[in-house]
């Protein structure tokens, strides 16, 4: 682990990747990089396969063709013991939430720390209300998840994501379905996150406050060409970019 | 201070300790070194408690991170036990010593107070309380039941007169799911119970030459009671623990709340179709059990007690008449009526969570059964009175 990183490395790369539903091919020929602690956002309209996106970046599903390299270590030409290896550096916090529903939200954060940790019962326990007062979810314990609100399982959802300490975190439109304070607040913890701990953050999100509040690189995805026309900084899209599609997304097409 | 970052993970243990000193009177400063990873074996918080209660009053910590070559929220969690402990004992705390990402996180983590009493008291309730609460949730659980029964049965009446709402495609595919899709396993059950039937017949009626009486003997149990039955037994582990299931997920997902805010009645929508298609298929089902029950019956029969087919079936035709038939329609009627109710209200009942869900269906599978057999019970007793 080096102690001092540069700014600019690559931590994950996508070449070539074709993405697709049996014979139905959602998008093809991504190419984009994703430095050391940038946050990185996956932009679009709905369906234009942000998820789908998501979904082969966290191995989830395999790519049709092309690769996604983690540190240059290519994810699915490792062995599966290299794969879960890498998998552990990951954080995902699903669009639906995806909290367990029988479980507390103490037991959703612990369950990570529970299979990979060799820690004390009362270390978890210090460290699951360390994540949940994190994420400002001080006290809700022993809480379900259908006993607390959909900005509250969110952010349960973020407290899950973090419990290994993962080098990256991802996000599945974290601000989708939130009022535009709780969205706010939520942006800011991620950016606070980033700051404080360094991780790399991989944002799906359609909120254009969000993309241009907290986004530093990004790749934009169109589902009529089934390729990406844009990547790089969204202020630096918006300013600058000539496609006419990118910026209509950008501008909410006041443009 | 910026060179050091939250580690992720992967090293070979490393050192980590902690030193105290006190540069001035009144201040502890707590030296951190090493790695503070939660794969290290980190020191134990008592150190600290020490130090802060023994030795001179104590009036502000402050932390040294200078030697820290990395961290992650194994420190965090031991600054916030250190921080919880100065603050009950009124000792400030100067955290200018920690690396920036440190001292942003402890702000974070401070930065919503915890909420008062939401942290749960799991507490043994006394037995008096525990027999009080069961015997309100039987209450309850019980009410719910009759005025389930009420509702269903005004659906039906809805239905009758022709005004409920219904999707046609959901009655015509519970059809087929608790018709022609039970057949298979509904074939070799029957056919396995009239085999069992007519061995047990057997061994007892060969001592007194009156084999031919097996006949007799599988054709009224299939007839009366057994057909039903098992079809009935069947179809509560089949079709009514997936009702459950189906509705239960549908709770889980506001899919019922969705119904009922659109005034759509779940009753008449999901479990009217339900209910329909099982007292309609269960009789159907137990026709067709019960000749298969009489075939395996005749199998043997033939196979090991050398009666012959006509001989047999002459025998069957002679001992059964129409109403034992009817009789164990009726009692499949009955039976589908009581499978689908038990698993549609406990689909209905089912709380939120995927555990829930399955304690659901599993609740259905064995209400059905205790159902199942009670009724059976009542209407035996009923057709004997009335001389059926
Ligand atoms: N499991 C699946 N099977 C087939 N097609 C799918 C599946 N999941 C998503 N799709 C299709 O993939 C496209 C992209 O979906 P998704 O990645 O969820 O979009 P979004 O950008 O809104 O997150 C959509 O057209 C959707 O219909
Ligand atoms: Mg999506």
């Amino acid at each position: 682990m080096p102690e001092v990183t540069e700014k600019n490395d690559a931590h994950i790369t996508v070449q070539d990747l074709t993405m697709a539903y049996g014979d139905f091919v959602i998008q093809r020929d991504l190419n984009f990089t994703v430095r050391r602690s940038d946050i990185f956002i996956i932009m679009g309209g709905s369906g234009c396969g942000k998820s789908t996106l998501l979904r082969h970046l966290v191995g989830l599903r395999s790519p049709a063709r092309g690769k996604v390299l983690y540190d240059g270590e290519s994810f699915w030409d490792a062995d599966p013991s290299d794969q879960v290896r890498m998998m552990r550096r990951f954080g995902v916090m699903y669009q639906s939430g995806a909290l367990w529903s029988s479980m507390t939200l103490a037991e959703n954060v612990a369950l990570a720390l529970e299979e990979y940790t060799a820690l004390r019962p009362a270390q978890i326990r210090e460290l699951v209300s360390l994540k949940l007062a994190l994420v400002g979810l001080s006290g809700f314990d022993e809480f379900y998840p259908s006993e607390i609100s959909g900005g509250m399982q969110k952010r349960a959802g973020v407290a899950r994501a973090m419990a290994l300490d993962p080098e990256i975190l991802f996000f599945d439109e974290p601000s989708a379905g939130l009022d535009p304070i709780s969205a706010r607040r939520l942006d800011n913890l991620i950016l606070e996150l980033r700051d404080s701990l360094g991780a790399t953050m991989v944002v799906v999100t359609h909120e254009l406050a969000s993309i241009l509040a907290i986004g530093n690189n990004s790749v934009f995805l169109d589902p009529i060409t089934k390729t990406m026309i844009a990547s790089g900084d969204p202020k630096t899209l918006l300013a600058e970019s000539k496609d006419p599609r990118v910026h209509s997304f950008l501008t909410r097409g006041e443009g | 201070m910026a060179a050091i970052r939250p580690n992720s993970g992967e090293n070979p243990i490393q050192e980590c300790h902690i030193r105290f000193s006190q540069p001035s009177k009144g201040t502890l400063l707590i030296q951190f070194t090493g790695h503070w990873t939660l794969q290290n074996e980190l020191p134990s918080v008592n150190d600290v408690e020490k130090q802060l209660g023994g030795g001179g009053p104590i009036q502000c910590v402050s932390f040294d991170t200078q030697a820290l070559t990395g961290w992650d929220s194994g420190l965090l969690a031991y600054l916030i036990k250190i921080i919880d402990e100065c603050k009950t004992r009124n000792i400030k705390t100067d955290q200018a010593g920690l690396p920036d990402g440190v001292r942003r996180l402890l702000d974070l983590a401070y930065a919503v107070p915890e909420r008062e009493g939401a942290r749960g008291v799991a507490k043994r309730p006394s037995l008096l309380a525990r027999i009080g609460t069961d015997s309100i949730n039987v209450a309850r659980g019980t009410a719910e039941t009759v005025s389930f029964i009420g509702e269903a049965t005004l659906a039906i009446w809805k239905f009758l007169r022709g005004k409920a709402r219904y999707r046609h495609v959901d009655f015509t595919m519970t059809i087929q799911q608790c018709g022609p899709q039970a057949l298979p396993i509904i074939t070799l059950i029957s056919f396995l119970v009239g085999v069992i039937l007519a061995y047990i017949g057997a061994v007892q009626l060969e001592q007194f030459g009156a084999e031919i009486y097996v006949a007799n003997l599988v054709g009224l149990a299939m007839a009366r009671e057994m057909g039903a039955m098992m079809t009935a037994i069947i179809m509560a582990g089949r079709t009514g623990g997936a009702f459950a299931a189906q509705l239960g997920t549908m709770t889980v997902n506001e899919e019922i709340d969705a119904l009922k805010t659109m005034g759509v009645s779940p009753m008449e929508f999901l479990v009217l179709p339900r209910m329909l298609a099982l007292m309609l298929m269960l009789p159907v089902l137990c026709l067709y059990s019960d000749l298969l029950g009489i075939l395996g019956g005749a199998a043997v029969s033939i196979s090991i007690l050398d009666l012959g087919v006509l001989e047999y079936f002459n025998q069957t035709k002679n001992a059964i008449h129409l109403h034992d038939f009817a009789g164990g329609l009726f009692k499949s009627a009955v039976y589908g009526t009581l499978v689908a109710i038990a698993g549609c209200l406990r689909g209905m009942q089912s709380g939120r969570s995927a555990a829930a869900v399955g304690d659901a269906a599993t609740s259905a599978v064995v209400t059905a059964i205790v159902w199942i057999v009670v009724a059976s019970a009542i209407t035996t007793v009923i057709y004997n009175i009335l001389g059926i």
